[in-house]
């Protein structure tokens, strides 16, 4: 595993990923949107309100999968000292956030029609938005020292304490009254029906390549501004 | 026609689903060009940088 802690390793791997990635998701995405939209069937109870369904499971699965992938490279860099494994965490909060406040949003859309509220203060809803808050909280903290190192690691301490919050907001429709629904896949499979499942299936796929896509591009530019830093050092130095 | 707007109306909850997919598109959209034009910036930056590292008497720099 410590072969791929060169950044240059790294991103030849990451740079032959790459056209695969956006090339999977494009496609997941042209098919999936207009099987989500169109051709799947509006469910016996909800209407057509269950195509939010289609967005609003596949954002929230990413929201914890990015956070996920952020607590495990946090603690690849506070164990190894792996300074790839940190960009990797910096470059996947935005996109994270973004997932999670997606998730969030579109429940709200789902909830208003079927619950008739916005919002309520249960467990799942709120242990989304503490994991929203988290994401913001670990961009913060890092831009917040002046010592960038100290700044690293603060932030990185924080993805590895906030990764509790993950099996809370998976088993909190069990654990808890919730008007939330129980989780559509389990050990014994899916709870949702064919015709539904492939347009989830395609569009969950859609959301992890581009999240694997993004997030390569975000990598190129994370380190493009680690090299500026070392040329501006150097020139500084030769001055 | 009367299908199109069938479509539209999304059997009377239009005016949740379409928000709901709009703001995915915007949402997704927006990582991604924020992702593409931060990094195009940092390779403009870096390539007038080295441009300029290179034109410099001291060559021994890397």
């Amino acid at each position: 595993m410590h072969r791929f802690a060169n950044p240059t390793v790294f991103m030849r791997i990451a740079n032959a990923i790459f056209p695969w990635a956006a090339g999977v998701s494009l496609v997941c995405f042209v098919v999936g949107v207009p099987l989500a939209l169109f051709i799947s069937p509006p469910d016996y109870q909800q209407g057509d309100t269950v195509r939010i369904m289609y967005v609003h499971v596949p954002a929230a699965w990413m929201g914890l999968m990015v956070y996920g992938v952020m607590a495990v490279s946090s603690a690849v860099y506070l164990i190894w000292r792996h300074t790839v494994a940190h960009i990797v965490a910096r470059a996947s909060a935005p996109v994270g956030a973004m997932f999670t406040a997606l998730c969030l949003v579109t429940g709200m859309l789902w909830g208003e029609p079927m619950w008739g509220t916005w919002w309520v203060w249960d467990a799942r809803l709120t242990s989304m938005l503490i994991l929203f808050f988290l994401y913001l909280g670990y961009i913060a903290l890092g831009d917040a020292f002046e010592d960038q190192e100290r700044g690293d690691k603060a932030s990185a301490l924080l993805a590895l304490v906030g990764s509790v919050n993950l099996p809370i907001i998976h088993f909190s429709v069990e654990w808890w009254n919730t008007l939330h629904q129980p989780a559509i896949m389990g050990l014994a499979g899916f709870t949702v029906n064919a015709a539904m499942l492939r347009p989830l299936l395609l569009m969950v796929v859609a959301f992890q390549t581009f999240y694997i896509a993004v997030l390569i591009i975000r990598l190129r530019g994370e380190l493009l501004a680690a090299k500026i830093r070392t040329v501006r050092f150097n020139l500084a130095a030769a001055e | 026609m009367e299908s199109i707007t069938a479509f539209l109306h999304m059997g009377g909850y239009a005016q949740f689903v379409w928000p709901a997919y709009i703001i995915a598109l915007i949402g997704l959209g927006g990582v991604l060009w924020q992702s593409l034009a931060s990094w195009k910036t940092r390779e403009t930056e870096f390539n007038a940088l080295k441009s300029k590292r290179d034109t410099s008497s001291n060559g021994s720099v890397s």
